[in-house]
């Protein structure tokens, strides 16, 4: 195989926008290897700070309220090694993570890898049925309401976003229920194993994430259209929805897209509930069932998953930012 | 007019780049909307016509599949079975076993195994598999832990059961569900359960923790074979939307229903509801080594104090739940209908606490030898009606000078506060009828030291030899009065409260015949279940 002579020295890798990637790309990467080691540290720090036996809290987990005794606590902690220095014990965690090792749930004993393999995969079939309702409900209504700023449309819409935000998530989901799954009967309440299962949480989680998401495509597109080159544009005689294409929906996406990555917080919190009220097998249900039952290295993964997922979101927004705005690449 | 951003220019430069992307956006939209038109399209199975499967809806994990932790859903869903079964009245009947007898002894038990049972990988149960999988299974917390057995071995057909002490409840044990029998191939080389492999009507097709569980028919069951061909249990945590899944028909069984639901589907002419007393309490444990509830008279003022009407109609939505002894009437055995009923009378409870040198201070709150009559309550929100019977224990208490901090945290609480001897009082509801016969559960909670789960500090040796003698002995010239003693002290010294019955729950479609509830919890009887022509 012949190699290009100056191919590796190229400049296309020293500057230009392969370079902006690469160096993205380490600094991100760097940034999620420490993310890894204080998150892992962390939960484990602040489940030892809880208050509460952990081996009464895991037993509970494991044999329901009926069964947990004092004695099924002591071999719970025997079995585990609970009473080893806690020291020891994150030690023992950071040497498994360093070969990729999550370790065994607590509650089950199953490993954790498999349980987030499984629960991951939902969340983000949850996560991406969010996004696509948010995106496809938001970015009509924005770009409607901010050509024309102020207008009968953009007060509706203004009152419908104030409305549905402060609308919590579980009580949306339950009227969204009643509506397609009781009253016209077209989607099944809850549960999964079928596609249409996913429509309703998704739903719920897309108008949840559209409400604020359609202020920020309106600002953004009432901001490109006051601008001057928006303004030269239709001046030179483009039509609106010409000028619009060609000069208006690159320059307002940068800050959708942005926006977007900031509100992946938002779809956390909201992926808790929604997905223990559709009783969809999510990480958010797995997290708050682990604190709940000390489960540390349950608590560990999937809190790991969420910060790596974090990293990964960051990245992936700031390159659709630079894919967007050359600027961006120099 | 200033022009020209670089951004921009670029974009003016390549309008046709610009055009095509937007070109492959609007296709891929449109490639998203067909794709959600198809799942809209395709009616999920639970919506679908001419039914072969049922699905169950109840708030339960399914963490995993050792039947230490886990083995009520596969008890319930027809998974596994134990060598003893039990009928919904609790008499017990012959499950993996058919028949069973004690020695003139008392201490060695033998259960002859039932002939043809397969498993569901092929392999044929014998009598080494089943011991293989009691003499795991003793080793497991639960109650099998604490049962008297020496040695457990095979003869033949049979298993032989050795015993240290008389243990009449025995066959009543293994009915439990941590006494379920696997296959070898269920157990790894350390004794962990990698499959659950058992002799039931229904086989694992599929387990995805902690939320669902899918069956299909097994074939080769020994008895009368499933009527439906699959079955799918999901972990619906919210009341609210097992009310909605039974609506909508998207589950066919739900089991345990707010009283908000319960009454919504009531009024549903497809939907029919039914409210089962079982043998579970809600109870109020007390500290008795605390110095305001040692004195008898005290704990019969509080229990006094108690409006268990107002509580059973006002938060159970179920009148008839109030509990008016320990012992709910579907235990018949236990449950004296002669016992003098516990009332709710404000005035003789302000008048007996009184007389105990309790007298009101400044704030309304009994105060006596300067130490105010102030209490802690610990109770847990996995069954959502204890933090509002709370909170009215609290408002009840207080009309009577009695001041209760009301603590709403995990259930382990409980247990570690009897260890370590914090607790003040605790609220929980306690299943009697964990074993067909609740003697186990009875001897355990008011036996000697009390335990987790019941009595503590309570002083009464002659109902620990009472119970213990219940234990040893199935005679019922026996039994009978060993258990009347224990069920008068119980009412008479008041070591815990009993609040209220409680009602089991279920929402299943008019379309569903063969519904057997099973007040003991031990099992859905999904395999006689059939849909309506």
């Amino acid at each position: 195989m012949t190699v290009r002579p100056g191919f590796l020295q190229g400049a296309v890798w020293k500057s230009g926008p392969f370079a902006t990637l690469g160096r993205m790309a380490l600094g991100r990467l760097v940034q999620a290897l420490l993310v890894a080691l204080v998150i892992g540290i962390i939960s484990f720090v602040m489940m030892e700070a809880l208050p509460g036996d952990a081996a009464y809290r895991i037993a509970a987990g494991r044999y329901g309220y009926d069964m947990l005794t004092g004695t099924a606590a002591e071999q719970v902690r025997i079995e585990l090694g609970l009473d080893r220095p806690a020291w020891q014990r994150v030690a023992d965690w950071v040497g498994h993570i360093l070969v990729m090792d999550l370790g065994r749930s607590a509650v089950n004993g199953d490993p954790v890898s498999h349980a987030l393999s499984h629960q991951l995969g939902h969340s983000v079939m949850l996560a991406v049925g969010a996004l696509f309702f948010a995106l496809i409900i938001a970015v009509p209504t924005g770009t409607i309401a901010g050509l024309r700023p102020g207008g009968a449309f953009d007060r509706i819409l203004g009152g419908l976003t104030v409305l549905l935000r402060a609308l919590p998530a579980f009580l949306l989901g339950i009227i969204l229920m009643l509506f397609f799954a009781v009253q016209l009967g077209i989607l099944p309440a809850a549960g999964h194993g079928h596609g249409s299962h996913l429509l309703l949480p998704s739903l719920t989680l897309g108008i949840v994430l559209a409400a604020v998401l359609s202020r920020v495509v309106r600002n953004a597109v009432a901001e490109t259209v006051a601008s001057e080159s928006f303004q030269f544009a239709r001046h030179k005689g483009l039509s609106m929805a010409t000028a619009l294409r060609r000069h208006g929906a690159r320059n307002a996406a940068v800050p959708v897209v942005a926006y977007l990555g900031v509100q992946a917080a938002l779809l956390v919190e909201g992926v808790v509930v929604v997905e223990s009220i559709f009783a969809w097998p999510g990480i958010g249900h797995a997290l708050t069932h682990a604190i709940f039952e000390r489960d540390v290295p349950m608590l560990q993964g999937t809190a790991l998953m969420l910060g790596l997922g974090f990293v990964l979101l960051s990245f992936a927004v700031e390159v659709i930012c630079l894919a967007l705005d050359p600027r961006r690449r120099a | 007019m200033t022009l020209v951003p670089s951004a921009n220019q670029k974009i003016v430069i390549t309008p046709h780049l610009m055009e095509k992307k937007m070109r492959v956006f609007a296709q891929t939209m449109i490639g998203v909307g067909a794709v959600t038109v198809a799942l809209l399209g395709s009616t999920p199975a639970s919506l679908a016509q001419g039914r072969t499967d049922v699905v169950v809806a109840a708030p339960w994990h399914v963490n995993g599949m050792d039947p230490a932790s886990d083995g009520y859903t596969f008890q319930r869903m027809e998974v596994a079975e134990t060598l003893v079964d039990a009928g919904p009245d609790g008499a017990l009947r012959p499950g993996l076993a058919t028949e069973w007898q004690v020695g003139d002894d008392g201490l060695v038990w033998r259960f002859r195994l039932r002939d043809g049972v397969q498993f569901h990988d092929g392999t044929v149960l014998n009598a080494e598999v089943a011991v293989a999988s009691l003499n795991r299974a003793v080793t497991q917390p639960g109650i099998l832990q604490n049962l008297p057995i020496s040695e457990i071995a095979a003869d033949g057909d049979t298993v032989v059961i050795q015993l240290s002490q008389k243990f009449a409840a025995l066959p009543a044990t293994l009915a439990n569900y941590t006494a379920l029998i696997l296959a070898p191939a269920s157990f790894d080389q350390d004794g962990k359960v990698i499959s659950m492999i058992g002799t039931g009507p229904f086989k694992v097709a599929k387990i995805k923790p902690p939320s669902s569980l899918s069956l299909t028919r097994f074939d080769g069951y020994w008895g009368e074979a499933a009527h439906v061909e699959a079955a799918r249990y999901i972990s619906t945590s919210r009341a609210e939307t097992r009310a909605l899944m039974a609506e909508s028909g998207d589950a066919d069984l739900v089991f345990t229903l707010d009283p908000a639901g319960y009454s919504r589907l009531s009024l549903l002419e497809q939907v029919e509801v039914k409210a089962v007393p079982i043998p579970r309490t809600i109870v109020l444990k007390l500290n008795l080594a605390h110095p305001a509830l040692k004195e008898v008279e005290a704990r019969q003022a509080l229990s006094l104090a108690i409006d268990r009407d107002g509580i059973a109609a006002g938060i159970l939505r179920f009148p008839d739940a109030a509990a008016s002894q320990l012992f709910p009437p579907v235990l018949a055995d236990w449950h004296d209908p002669a016992l003098p009923p516990l009332s709710y009378d404000p005035d003789t409870a302000r008048e007996k606490l009184a007389a105990l040198g309790w007298a009101s201070g400044d704030d309304g709150i009994l105060v006596r030898d300067g130490t105010r009559f102030a209490l802690t309550l610990r109770t847990f929100p996995n069954r959502p009606e204890l933090p509002l019977i709370a909170a009215a224990l609290q408002d009840q208490w207080r009309q009577v000078g009695v001041e209760l901090d009301v603590s709403v945290g995990n259930f382990s609480e409980i247990p570690a506060g009897h260890q370590d001897g914090t607790l003040d009082v605790a609220l929980y509801a306690r299943n009697y009828g964990l074993t067909p016969d609740p003697i186990v559960n009875a001897a355990e909670d008011f036996g000697a030291g009390g335990a987790d789960w019941g009595a503590m500090n309570w002083d009464a040796p002659d109902v620990a030899a009472a119970l213990s003698k219940a234990l040893a002995d199935s005679d019922p010239a026996v039994r009978g009065p060993a258990i009347n003693l224990a069920v008068e002290a119980i009412q008479r010294d008041l070591p815990v409260f009993p609040i209220a019955w409680y009602m089991h729950t279920v929402a299943y479609p008019d379309a569903l015949q063969g519904v057997v509830i099973d007040p003991l919890e031990r099992d859905y009887e999904l395999s006689k279940l059939r849909w309506a022509e």
